[in-house]
């Protein structure tokens, strides 16, 4: 904002190279200075996620995280949308509805835990169930406040024109309130991969979140352990960048521009 | 042209909408406000009227009645002699603005009623109305492309191919600049002589007025009640330097009480 | 009769609530208490203390990480959000440690802090700082461009810019962060506390489970958790809407 000039394309990747490089400096020295023996350095990370990905571990682990928020996150999405249309849709009902939801919401999906269990026993479907907890209240709050939102102008421009509730509904509410659901189902993807990975530190044996802890239980291997938190990281960006394109390719044409 | 293709044939029993006795009282906390007081109005078929008042008086809530938006608190609208209960396909609004769908491109605003059609017919519907507004080229964008002008076009097309008997326009140019705003008059000028309905318009520029109706409206301010009602008698294409104009532009402004020098 | 609005959601719940116990009620055996089993639990350990002793020490250590993450992360994240190249710089490298889930930073936290309360402070730290210093860089850049020309135009001193244009530009959008963080910083303590430390409201509800599969405890500590959670969010909401903050409305 006050620069001496404006930056140049190059400099888009020349400056979060450069952090990187710095912050990977910092690291390397850090560890040789201190003389640990149990914290990994920049290059045996690297040899750590080359080994995991011989290994083919790395391959099967990311592959059940992402199972477990495809389908946790997919049940959410499915029942939360149309409940959240809903409860938008008639404000009585949401406002019945709505202390249930407050109360629940700030419980951690991982507190639920001892009640998943009692539910689905241990493994997969308590993770995913945990994972279907952290990503439908978000999409919820999102649904019902695209839907209330949506300008009255756009509800009588549809009445005019003869269309019944559910046309209603269909043809003008759900369209006009899709960019605020696009960002709620955004954030709730970001929340699902956060449940996801301390699900697996707990519930199941297999996955990221698994191989973190599992890493470090059986034999100390740091290097694995961050090598796995780096998987992580660029696996959740991966997810939200990719959301990120779907939302502009709407968002844009809709000439929304504050789906930030 | 028949009279009847002009759509100047006479309805059953001789005008195409009436408000009798029309009121309308809001309530705000405990308070009532009334905003329309005993409004009586008669238009005919074909006919173009504006409705003008200071802010605030109560056009707005006027032409929501008319349309089935709002309930009169008392008396009644009928159009060709019907009670008017609700929104109907058959007396389209038309908006400020933002009254376009962002999510459908052109095609789809002005299509947007015609789903019951045959696919032929629909298409040959938005083709028809694209070249009305002048919108040709534009048919796959999406309003975020088109100017404020263009988004009204795109309204009145909108509103335009669902073949109501009436348009209500709420100050339609209000959101534009005044250059587009004398190209928009002239183009809706064009469209209604080409394609002629009820136009009942709601603005509070005096020029555009006296430049495009028939018969002026004028409310008083709050609780609103027809003060006068203004023949506008210069056939169209109206000259603005005419003296008649000055002359019947100079009795709005006296209506609505302004004083004309500043 | 009409039921009065504020009654409505309250009705509500009580209907859930007798669904709930009289499900339990058919299934003796079950592990699942009923909500009045739950509020015996929750007045045992009311009675014992223990209540009030876990919900204070998970609020000292949301309170101490929330307070880090905002004093390290916001005032970076300004400055960083500040100078474009500071934000092309650091931008990428936040958003890969974001949606890095705290807990997985567990065996670091216990390497460095060990077992107890610095790791789990730590850990709410790691949560909430990401999240903060990414708000605080997109607060400044949605500031409108217009403060700012008009704060150079007024001839403001690079301090007094900060103080008189920046601070009370970003304020509102930095609550509104700040708020979803805190959230995120009570859903990640309760998380914390039930494997790094031995007092607190998760700890309760692993140990509840651990020491005789208390079930009525559990569920007690976890309605406690929501009502602290829900406090919690309303608190800061009261704070957004303080005059002073509240100016962002006036602009709509």
């Amino acid at each position: 904002m006050s620069e001496l000039k404006s930056p140049d394309a190059w400099e888009r990747f020349f400056w979060p190279i450069a952090a990187a490089a710095m912050l990977l400096c910092v690291w390397h020295y850090s560890v040789l200075w201190t003389g640990t023996k149990i914290f990994p350095s920049p290059l045996s990370v690297e040899k750590g996620i080359a080994e995991l990905f011989h290994k083919h571990v790395l391959w099967a682990d990311i592959a059940d995280s992402l199972r477990r928020v495809a389908i946790g996150y997919g049940a959410a999405v499915l029942v939360g949308v149309p409940l959240g249309l809903c409860l938008g849709w008639f404000p009585p009902a949401h406002q019945v509805v709505n202390p249930l939801l407050q109360i629940l919401r700030p419980i951690s999906p991982i507190a639920w835990i001892p009640v998943a269990i009692i539910f689905f026993g241990i493994g997969d479907p308590a993770a995913i169930f945990l994972v279907f907890l952290g990503a439908f209240f978000p999409i919820v709050v999102a649904a019902v406040s695209g839907v209330s939102s949506v300008p009255l102008i756009f509800r009588r421009a549809g009445r005019n024109f003869g269309l019944s509730n559910f046309q209603l509904l269909r043809k003008v509410v759900f369209p006009a309130a899709m960019p605020q659901i696009l960002v709620g189902l955004r954030i709730a993807l970001g929340i699902a991969w956060l449940v996801v990975v301390a699900g697996e530190m707990i519930a199941v044996d297999s996955g990221l979140g698994y191989l973190v802890i599992d890493s470090r239980n059986s034999g100390k291997r740091y290097d694995l352990v961050v090598a796995a938190m780096l998987m992580i990281g660029v696996m959740g960006l991966l997810l939200d960048v990719a959301f990120r394109r779907l939302e502009k390719m709407k968002s844009v044409r809709w000439g929304f521009r504050n789906a930030a | 042209m028949s009279l009847a293709q002009a759509g100047l044939a006479a309805t059953p029993n001789g005008y195409k909408l009436r408000a009798k006795q029309l009121g309308m009282i809001y309530y705000a906390d405990s308070k009532s406000v009334a905003a329309l007081e005993d409004i009586n109005l008669d238009i005919s078929d074909g006919e173009f009227i504006c409705l003008v008042g200071p802010s605030g008086c109560g056009k707005s809530t006027l032409l929501n009645l008319m349309g089935g938006f709002l309930s009169p608190s008392s008396g009644s609208v009928t159009i060709d002699g019907e009670a008017v209960t609700g929104p109907d396909q058959r007396r389209i609004l038309v908006f400020q603005e933002r009254g376009v769908f962002p999510w459908l491109t052109v095609e789809g605003n002005i299509g947007f009623g015609l789903s019951k059609l045959p696919r032929a017919e629909r298409e040959s519907r938005i083709a028809h109305y694209v070249q009305l507004v002048r919108l040709q080229g534009f048919e796959h964008s999406y309003p975020s492309d088109l100017s404020g002008g263009m988004k009204q076009r795109l309204q009145v097309a909108r509103a335009l191919a669902v073949n109501p008997d009436i348009l209500f326009l709420d100050e339609p140019f209000g959101a534009l600049d005044s250059i587009t705003r004398v190209i928009m008059r002239g183009e809706l000028l064009r469209i209604w002589q080409t394609e002629r309905r009820t136009i009942v318009f709601v603005t509070h520029d005096i020029d555009e007025a006296v430049q495009l109706a028939d018969r002026v409206v004028v409310l008083s301010s709050r609780p609103a009640r027809i003060q006068e009602i203004l023949n506008i008698d210069i056939p169209h294409p109206r000259n603005i330097s005419s003296s008649r104009y000055l002359e019947l532009r100079d009795e709005l402004l006296k209506q609505i009480g302004l004083a004309y020098e500043i | 009769m009409r039921v009065p609005v504020w009654l409505r959601p309250v009705l509500f719940l009580v209907a859930l609530l007798v669904i709930w116990e009289i499900s339990v009620r058919m299934h003796p055996g079950l592990i699942l208490p009923g909500p009045i089993a739950v509020l015996a639990g929750l007045e045992e350990l009311l009675h014992h203390g223990l209540l009030l002793k876990y919900v204070v020490a998970s609020l000292f250590r949301v309170t101490w990480g929330f307070v880090l993450a905002t004093i390290t992360a916001i005032p970076l994240g300004l400055a960083l959000g500040w100078y474009r190249r500071g934000e092309m710089a650091f931008n990428p490298l936040s958003q890969i440690f974001r949606p890095i889930s705290p807990l997985a930073w567990i065996p670091i936290a216990i390497l460095w802090f060990g077992v107890g309360d610095l790791s789990s402070i730590f850990l709410i730290f790691v949560g909430c700082f990401f999240p903060l210093l990414l708000t605080a860089m997109s607060a400044v850049h949605n500031i409108p461009a217009v403060y700012i020309h008009a704060g150079r135009n007024f001839g403001l001193s690079s301090k007094a810019f900060v103080a008189r244009v920046l601070y009370p530009a970003v304020i509102p959008q930095l609550l509104v962060g700040m708020r979803i963080t805190l959230g995120v910083a009570w859903l990640v303590v309760v998380a914390a506390e039930m494997i790094a430390v031995n007092s607190g409201l998760g700890f309760l509800i692993v140990d509840a489970r651990n020491a005789g599969n208390r079930y009525d405890l559990v569920v007690a500590g976890m309605v406690v958790i929501g009502v602290i959670g829900l406090l919690l969010d309303f608190t800061m909401r009261s704070l957004e809407q303080i005059r002073t903050f509240r100016w962002r409305s006036s602009e709509d």
